[in-house]
């Protein structure tokens, strides 16, 4: 086996671990990261899109239209979580813990009740290909591009569109935005609806490849809480830096020493991060430029 | 008449009549009150909730039918079910309220080792009776538990060797990182040794992990004959449908999918192509007896997506509790394995004829090999009649002289006298 094919086969594994990573991650990133929400029913609105997206696939819509319903549903059902819980709570942050928490639970028993145990997969398209001796999944490669996509629709939305520059203001400093005329009530729902969005997405786009049940989101929570707390507070300087670390570790750790490693390295690096740059990746960045 | 005749006489028509006007009424109203009582704590929510919710149905579908027959010596069984999510400490909490508070006689319960091993002590502390009806690595000798779910011995001496035959003998290993995986690990490494072969590799999975794109790597690195894939739990059983898109293809072999997650009816085909289960019970067999036990689950139980191993050693363990009961005349745990000590505890149960070993208080089976096909369609190339669970009583567990309360693997056997 010459060494392209070990480099390939290191950089097809560092790009897996790092689109779950930053896929899981980026709805979580902007409900936590941003706002500030401590959002533990984040991996059921992953859920909720893996499952319209299976649905919809079901009832006959091409996969890409499936995971786009499966993003918007989920941006929607934010806006209600938003209007109906969040709102009440943007000043109580441990609250949130609470009633976020309840959620979860609600959202993982009532899918329990109604769609049953299980939900039929839609199976992964594209097939494979070769390299040297291993054979990999296309999709895989789907996967990580969609992550490198949603990074950059992340910064070009909060960088340069009018809605990032009112979304930001109004998190940092929201009595001088409401001041300035910014409706901004509005600008929370559609900013935590965004993240409901991309956690939808993130489930619409991993629904293919994974066993669809009540408690799929718990498989992303981690993943997604120690990214964005090592990313800290700006989704794209945070999420996309904290995913390319722990994505170098976790692929590393787990091709030397298997599953379990990989785990174990990944925790003790979010440990020896958040106790070197207590603000994140994302706070050191952003010192040094000022 | 005096008053205290009349009061006497009111007295008596209140209480005495119904026990001479209706002798048969007076059996129910007596019945009613000192019912059996069944305790079952099975996961219906949580990561096996999939596999698991099909052993409270079945147990559901046995009582009703025992119920509607008479009951156990005219008296009925009544299921006091907790749902254990999943959870090893709601197991062990559950185990306490059943044999403390609600003061049951059996137990059925338990899904993963991992939930048995948290509340076996507190079923022997307690001095419980607990059923395990799931099939498992093995190796239980506890005079307090009676196990009908396969065992080692009965589903890997007859799957390992048949694959090595088939298929070669270079063996991969893909476990579920706790007791049941390690164990059952264990046994594979000592068949494919004890037969002439070779393990490529062995990875163990924490529970829970639901990406396999490095293990997939790892297995295509060791280049392995047949892959034998000991995944529990829903997250777990991602990885067919990412080592089909990956294009793996190697065939695989198995004691727990299929048979407990019916995963080739989740999954797109052909991800589950050539598979290879040892199980004692799916709903494909084609016998009377499984055909009329499909009829009757499916007839109570109409959106069950799939009646499983685990359904059928609840279903028929309902009815051995009833046969050893009614033969003991007792509900009381010592009379009862009385009974189980003259080895002749048997019954026809939907897979076959199944029996109750006095050794090791485990079933004799009758195992088929069930093979996956590209579109997700069951064939039975093989089927072993009356396999029994021989290791514990080989290795030296005795539960008719000795209880020693303990669990033994291969490498840590029981103690010789």
């Amino acid at each position: 086996m010459d060494i392209a094919t070990h480099v390939f086969s290191a950089l097809y594994q560092f790009g897996d671990a790092f689109a779950f990573l930053v896929l899981s991650a980026c709805g979580l990133a902007v409900i936590f990261g941003m706002m500030g929400v401590i959002n533990l029913a984040h991996g059921e609105f992953i859920m909720c899109g893996a499952y319209v997206t299976a649905a919809t696939v079901h009832a006959g819509l091409p996969l890409p239209l499936g995971i786009l319903a499966g993003t918007l549903v989920s941006a929607l059902v934010g806006v209600v979580v938003e209007l109906a819980v969040i709102r009440h709570l943007y000043d109580r942050p441990l609250d949130t813990i609470v009633a976020t928490w309840g959620l979860s639970l609600i959202a993982t028993q009532g899918t329990l009740i109604m769609v049953g145990s299980t939900m039929a997969g839609v199976g992964t398209p594209f097939g494979s290909f070769q390299v040297g001796d291993y054979s990999y999944s296309i999709y895989r490669i789907v996967l990580f591009c969609a992550a490198l996509g949603v990074l950059a629709g992340l910064y070009a939305l909060f960088n340069w569109t009018r809605f990032g520059v009112l979304a930001r203001a109004t998190i940092q400093v929201p009595h001088m935005a409401a001041a300035l005329g910014v409706d901004t009530r509005l600008i929370y729902s559609l900013t935590f609806a965004c993240g409901a969005g991309l956690a939808g997405l993130a489930g619409g786009l991993y629904a293919p490849t994974m066993t669809l049940v009540p408690t799929m989101g718990a498989t992303f929570i981690m993943e997604a809480f120690v990214t964005v707390v090592i990313g800290g507070a700006d989704v794209f300087l945070g999420t996309a830096p904290a995913g390319g670390v722990l994505a170098v570790v976790k692929s590393v750790m787990t091709s030397w020493q298997g599953q379990l490693f990989g785990q174990i390295g990944l925790l003790v690096a979010v440990i020896i991060v958040v106790r070197v740059l207590p603000k994140g990746i994302s706070g050191f960045v952003l010192r040094e430029r000022t | 008449m005096s008053k205290s005749v009349l009061r006497g006489l009111r007295a008596a028509a209140l209480t005495g009549t119904l026990v001479l006007g209706s002798p048969l009424g007076s059996q129910l109203a007596l019945a009613a009150e000192n019912p059996i009582k069944l305790g079952v704590l099975e996961d219906q929510s949580g990561d096996f909730a999939a596999a698991t919710i099909g052993k409270v149905h079945a147990i559901q579908l046995a009582a009703d039918e025992i119920n509607k027959a008479g009951g156990i010596m005219g008296r009925p069984l009544e299921l006091v079910a907790y749902d254990t999510q999943s959870d090893n400490t709601r197991y062990q909490e559950f185990m306490r309220r059943v044999l403390q508070r609600d003061k049951v006689d059996v137990v059925f319960a338990g899904f993963s080792s991992a939930s048995r091993e948290a509340y076996r002590p507190i079923v022997d502390q307690f001095n419980g009776f607990a059923f395990y009806n799931n099939q498992y690595e093995g190796g239980v000798c506890d005079g307090h538990m009676i196990v009908t779910g396969a065992v080692p011995e009965q589903q890997f001496s007859t799957l390992i060797p048949y694959m090595m035959e088939k298929y070669g003998k270079n063996v991969y290993t893909l476990a579920a990182d706790y007791n049941f995986g390690q164990i059952s690990a264990e046994w594979v490494r000592k068949i494919v040794k004890e037969n002439g072969g070779k393990m490529a590799g062995e990875e163990f999975i924490p529970l829970g992990v639901s990406q396999f794109s490095q293990s997939i790597q790892n297995i295509q690195k060791a280049k392995p004959d047949f892959v034998v894939t000991l995944l529990v739990g829903t997250a777990q059983a991602s990885y067919y449908e990412q080592a089909a898109s990956a294009n793996v293809n190697l065939p695989m072999a198995s004691s727990v999918n299929v048979g407990q997650g019916y995963e080739h009816k989740r999954f797109k085909p052909p991800s589950l192509k050539d598979m290879y289960v040892t199980t004692n019970y799916i709903e494909e067999i084609d016998s009377p007896k499984s055909k009329e036990f499909y009829a009757k689950f499916k007839a109570k139980f109409p959106s069950e997506p799939y009646v499983n191993q685990e359904a059928e050693n609840s279903y028929l363990a309902v009815y051995l509790y009833k046969q050893m009961v009614e033969r003991a005349k007792s509900t009381k745990r010592e009379e009862i394995r009385k009974v189980i000590a003259l080895g002749d505890v048997c019954m026809d149960a939907p897979e076959g004829k199944v029996c109750i070993d006095p050794k090791s208080q485990h079933m004799s089976h009758t195992i088929y090999l069930a093979k996956v096909g590209a579109d997700h369609s069951i064939s039975f190339p093989k089927t072993w009649e009356d396999i029994k669970p021989y290791w514990l009583g080989e290795a030296g567990c005795d539960l008719t002289k000795k209880d020693p309360m303990a669990q033994y693997t291969p490498s840590n056997p029981p103690p010789k006298p």
